[in-house]
């Protein structure tokens, strides 16, 4: 008989099986005795957050620019219901979490106990699984499987919950190979992709002559090789490609194939390419309603085709063609290879089906949807993200965003080269996710360069993850455009509520360079245009963490952008569309 | 044109709705109806009824039989979702009027009346396998097993007999003739 190990130290094992290197986390009465035992595994680092939904956030943001599952582990009660948000955005988005929750004894559970809440009933609709562990036998089993369920398939967020006993408790640690059999089969994607199937996807692009590559996240969470293999899809294929918010990266922003992205608040070429196509190609990505806009008139002449590693993503909000359940990245591998062997005429041929298509597509980019007029004495926003891009892009810069109208107005305007750079709340929309995620990211990358892009707004509800920043040293840059109103809910009630900015303005906002003080970091602000350059330089060259104070015109909209229950093509330019009904001449932009 | 006040779209043109027999067999563990009920409530589908036990003991698998009703792209949804469930093995769909499909729900009825309409109540529930589970002076127990209209109808009948409670079950499901569902 071995010795005897405690529920506790379990946990442990089964983190440094899994070689977690970081866990956030914030402790409390239930779950001291893993505190206790943190000590004695020196290869796991405890990152202290401030508050559960930072550390939540941290997670996901150390994940997303990793790849690898984030780890979270919080008390009972108020602790595991403050990581309800974090845990229900990485659904949304699909990011790989795994959230450790201490709970009251097992004797005091259903007894309104100290801190006692129903943790696996409140988190059952917002992780992949749950697992209450009543007995400290199935705690190493369960812990194992918690990662297996959140990293395989579509990832996703899972919750062990200990109670306090069980994490005292002792028994023999047996880490046997976990039971693929108990996930029922679905920890991974049914099998090889048919080439019956490929050779559909193909013969379905050599008859396309408006043919369209839809990419999201999907491609990102399938890894590098992923990006790497669409890449070479769209050079060999010559398509034009338009990415979701989350896939931002997959495919270099700077591209000329590139159509920027595509959505509501995306390219006007991007979605008149969608609307007018006659074959879309989806890679990854889940017709979100934020994507596809009035689902009726949705891209009503093309044939579609969905590639998605989840069953139930297909035919949900659009009815598809051609669907193929697969991984992206193993799908497009194959599909390059069957091509590169069996088709080699289509890459002769496909060129010049499509160079009319590409004809419509320069008209459309003709239009210069993301211009603006500049103004030389206020900052406007995009200016700003343009200005951060251009000074920053020489470094291998990690970005992340709240949520708002300066989450758009970065993912137009700031270019992605490579995949995992992005980190944004897309799904869940979660204002407060930019700065706890940026902190993540830092851990993750220390040497790099990492920036939120925030709003005012926003920032505010999880500020005080500046304090964890500041206690690892972690030299996080907070960009905030700061416009003193929440922004987009300011936008929509200027176009939609006849201008009644009702509780959209914040009055009694902080000093933020002062705010940057008392956390004991760096406060920089602008309010110039002419000013932009040389403090946005000054931000990067600091060692320690900032909070950069960027004041830019408070009436700024979002543009271009497709007003509600409006199909793609049917997009507004700027505030000139608005007056009247949408022409084709658009605005005349500098 | 009218502007629409809201960020979300208009909702399209609906499917027509039709009635499904869904079976799901899960592993019988802690919470696992929960996460099924809590799926359909979530995202906003019905349930009409709903049976749930265990059918075999030593693998601890319970058969869930929910009646729902949707368009067919939410069966389908309901079908893709409830596969997701890590404790889900399979997941068997049938619309009601597959004719390849028995199903039955059980009813209870206490009737208490003269005996002449306790003699018609009885006649009434013959035709629906029915068994008298308990006798008083005054009053009868009968068992009836029948489809869910067969029963909404014998409430019906029954209630001027002197029908005072009734209990019923959900509709269980299986296919006819010799194949099982894989």
């Amino acid at each position: 008989m071995g010795k005897l190990i405690s529920g506790a130290e379990i946990v442990f094992k089964v983190l440094e099986h899994h070689k977690v290197e970081h866990i956030f986390g914030y402790p409390g009465g239930a779950v001291l005795p893993i505190y206790d035992e943190l000590k004695n595994h020196k290869t796991i680092k405890h990152i202290l957050a401030r508050h559960e939904q930072g550390a939540g956030h941290a997670a996901e943001g150390y994940a997303r620019s990793s790849g690898k599952p984030g780890v979270l582990l919080v008390t009972s009660g108020p602790g595991a219901t403050n990581a309800v948000t974090a845990l229900t955005d990485a659904y949304m988005d699909s990011v790989p979490l795994v959230c450790i929750s201490g709970q009251v004894p097992t004797h005091l559970i259903g007894t309104d106990a100290f801190q006692e809440c129903d943790t696996t009933g409140i988190t059952r609709p917002c992780t992949k699984h749950n697992w209450l562990v009543k007995d400290v036998n199935d705690l190493a089993k369960v812990m194992d499987l918690a990662f297996e369920v959140a990293t395989t398939g579509r990832p996703g967020p899972v919750l062990v919950d200990i109670p306090k006993d069980i994490q005292f408790k002792k028994t023999n640690f047996v880490l046997k190979s976990s039971n693929k059999k108990k996930l029922n089969g679905k920890s991974k994607p049914n099998g090889k992709i048919s080439s019956s199937d490929l050779d559909k996807v193909i013969n379905l692009m050599k008859k396309s002559s408006k043919p369209i590559f839809y990419t999201g996240g999907g491609v990102i969470n399938s890894g590098p090789e992923a990006s790497k293999s669409l890449r070479e899809l769209v050079s060999i294929t010559g398509f034009p490609i338009t990415s979701t918010l989350q896939g931002l990266g997959a495919y270099p922003g700077d591209d000329p194939l590139f159509l920027g992205m595509l959505g509501m608040h995306g390219t006007y070429e991007a979605n008149n390419s969608m609307y007018s196509c006659d074959l879309m190609i989806n890679i990854g990505a889940r017709f979100d309603d934020r994507i596809t806009g009035k689902v009726d008139e949705f891209s009503p002449k093309s044939k579609k085709i969905h590639v998605d590693i989840d069953p139930s993503s297909i035919g949900k909000n659009i009815k598809v063609d051609l669907a193929v359940v697969s991984d992206v990245g193993s799908f497009l591998k194959a599909l390059n290879k069957r091509i590169k062997e069996k088709h080699k005429d289509f890459l002769n041929s496909n060129k010049q089906n499509i160079s009319k298509w590409w004809k419509d597509i320069d008209k459309w980019r003709q239009k210069k949807s993301l211009s603006f007029k500049n103004s030389k004495e206020v900052i406007k926003p995009q200016y700003a993200v343009q200005r951060l891009y251009e000074l920053s892009k020489n470094k291998d810069t990690f970005i992340t965003t709240e949520v708002g109208q300066h989450q758009m107005w970065a993912a137009q305007h700031y270019k992605f080269n490579k995949p995992n750079r992005w980190m944004t709340s897309g799904g869940l929309g979660t204002m407060g996710y930019g700065l706890p995620a940026a902190v993540g990211v830092q851990i993750a990358h220390p040497d790099k360069l990492v920036v939120d892009i925030a709003g005012e707004a926003s920032v505010l509800m999880t500020m005080q993850e500046m304090s964890t920043a500041v206690q690892y040293k972690l030299p996080i840059k907070i960009f905030i455009l700061n416009n003193q109103y929440m922004g987009m809910v300011r936008q929509w009630q200027e176009l939609l509520h006849e201008k009644n900015y009702s509780e959209s303005y914040t009055a009694a906002l902080p000093d933020f360079v002062k705010l940057a003080e008392a956390y004991g970091c760096v406060g920089i602000q602008a309010t110039k245009p002419d000013e932009l350059d040389e403090k946005i330089n000054e931000m990067i060259n600091t060692k320690e963490p900032v909070i950069f104070d960027c004041r830019v015109d408070p009436a700024e909209n979002c543009y271009p952008m497709i007003p509600s229950g409006k199909p793609h093509n049917q997009m507004l330019l700027g505030p000139e569309d608005e007056k009247e009904e949408v022409t084709d001449e658009g605005k005349t932009l500098v | 044109m009218p502007k629409s006040k809201s960020a979300y779209s208009e909702p399209g043109k609906l499917g027509k709705s039709e009635h499904h027999i869904i079976v799901v067999w899960v592993d019988n563990e802690a919470g696992v109806l929960a996460r099924v009920v809590g799926l359909f409530s979530g995202r906003g589908y019905n349930i009409e009824s709903l049976a749930v036990a265990e059918v075999d003991k030593k693998k601890h698998i319970s058969r869930i039989t929910i009646v729902t009703s949707g368009t067919p792209s939410v069966v389908e949804q309901i079908k893709l979702q409830l596969k997701k469930l890590i404790p889900v093995h399979k997941v068997a769909d049938f619309k009601r009027n597959d004719p390849n499909i028995l199903f039955k729900e059980l009813a209870l009825f206490k009737v208490v009346s003269s005996k002449k309409n306790r003699e018609k109540a009885q006649k009434l529930c013959k035709k629906y396998n029915s068994f008298i589970l308990d006798k008083s002076k005054n009053s009868f127990v009968i068992q009836v097993t029948a489809l869910r209209r067969e029963i909404d109808k014998l409430i019906e009948t029954l209630s001027p007999l002197g029908l005072v409670s009734t209990s019923r079950t959900g509709a269980v499901a299986m296919t006819r003739g010799s194949e099982i569902f894989k």
